[in-house]
């Protein structure tokens, strides 16, 4: 799983991002409407994609997308 | 002889705050389209002047007028709420006062949230199988809107207020509520609290300092504080293991159950749980729209609507799932 496909992933489960908004390198957080919606999208995408937990603990840890795929890597 | 729901009312405040009302105090929210997948487009706010048994009694009367129950036959009165309108005496003695109820009847407060329903069926089924009650009135209110934060952007869109009244009665034929699973998660009491007012730590200045969590929601610890995405792993883990096991203990298969309702959290976090457990949508009966999420209300209010829309007919089996603070799950099996 490469991260592209893992980005392509997030896009298609967050209404307002259209495709190739996000990059490696995006600062999550500062995306205008963050909200904690948001947070439940990609918990619940990582729990049925990736068969991972990701806590609310472990995305304050993250800064960027990066960071987010380096850890459902990490618990693979 | 079997306990079983013979008749549920439920009675919502007037006032109501829609998403339009919400866009104008939080207008940074209105291109934040992953909204719409909470599920909610109105709630019902309560007078602030009122409380939770002004609620309750209103769902009470409304069942003796629905249904012509005679209030005199009420033998037990459970009520269950997370306000209580005063430290003492308990709650249920106001409500059974306003009620004008018998005094040969019993009357005690269940302090449970939103896995509150579960959990007074479980008592009112005991009350008749085991101790010979007839006619149980159960009382879920909430008025938790009181308690947010007038900047907690996250708990204003997701919360209304409302108060639903349900009769368990003895029937001679066919069991009515069947077997229960609870769970305490009570490691994470914190992750829904309010912090201070009670008797740990009472109402100082400092209970009024604001705080923003991660997402830009503002409490403080006088008021309701929630770590949604806490909440959210809790339940895709808790909800399928208990519904698992329920159905382990009742002896079935999920394709015997014909409806699931679960506590009306948000959509979204509903609608992951369902996949997760394979059910198919149709299956799934949600009436969260138009009150957001009442707390233990919300069960009682989505089965009057379910058996309204004709999704429960007579014979249906109903699995009830409720999760939330605590935070606390339970979970059972309908006949009706």
């Amino acid at each position: 799983m490469g991260i592209s496909e893992f980005i392509k992933k997030i896009e298609a489960e967050v209404e307002e991002l259209t495709p190739d908004t996000l990059k490696p390198e995006t600062a999550f957080r500062n995306l205008p409407e963050w909200s904690s919606m948001h947070a439940l999208i990609i918990i619940a995408l990582v729990d049925m994609e990736y068969d991972v937990t990701i806590t609310g603990d472990d995305l304050r840890k993250c800064t960027t997308i990066n960071d987010i795929y380096n850890f459902v890597i990490s618990k693979k | 002889m079997s306990a079983f729901i013979k008749a549920i009312s439920y009675y919502l405040p007037p006032a109501k705050f829609t998403n339009s009302d919400y866009f104008n105090v939080f207008p940074e929210m209105a291109e934040n389209k992953n909204l719409e997948r909470v599920g909610v487009k109105e709630r019902r706010i309560v007078d602030p002047h009122l409380t939770s048994s002004d609620l309750g009694v209103s769902a009470a009367e409304n069942i003796f007028l629905e249904h012509k129950i005679d209030r005199n036959e009420i033998d037990f009165i459970l009520y269950c709420s997370l306000e209580s309108d005063y430290p003492l005496p308990a709650t249920s003695m106001v409500v059974h006062k306003r009620l004008m109820l018998s005094r040969n009847c019993g009357a005690i407060d269940l302090s449970v949230g939103c896995s509150g329903y579960p959990y007074a069926l479980s008592i009112a089924k005991g009350l008749i199988e085991s101790s010979g009650f007839k006619n149980i009135l159960i009382i879920n209110s909430s008025t938790l809107t009181k308690t947010i934060h007038l900047k907690d952007k996250a708990s204003r869109f997701i919360f209304g207020d409302g108060a639903a009244a349900t009769l368990v009665s003895s029937r001679d034929d066919n069991w009515g509520i069947g077997e229960f699973i609870f769970g305490s998660v009570s490691k994470m009491t914190d992750a829904i609290i309010i912090k201070d007012g009670g008797t740990r730590n009472p109402i100082s200045e400092s209970s009024y300092i604001d705080y923003k969590d991660d997402y830009g929601n503002i409490t403080d610890n006088a008021h309701l504080y929630m770590d949604g995405p806490s909440v959210f792993n809790f339940g895709l883990k808790a909800v399928p293991q208990m519904i698992s096991d329920l159905l382990i203990k009742s002896k079935t298969e999920l394709e015997n159950i014909d409806l699931f309702i679960f506590h009306q959290a948000n959509l979204f976090f509903i609608d992951s749980i369902r996949k997760k457990l394979l059910i198919p949508e149709e299956k799934v009966f949600n009436f969260m729209e138009t009150v957001g999420n009442t707390v233990s209300a919300s069960i009682p209010i989505a089965i009057y609507e379910a058996q309204k829309s004709g999704k429960i007919k007579s014979g249906s089996k109903v699995l009830l799932a409720g999760f939330g603070v605590g935070l606390s799950t339970g979970t059972t099996i309908i006949h009706f």
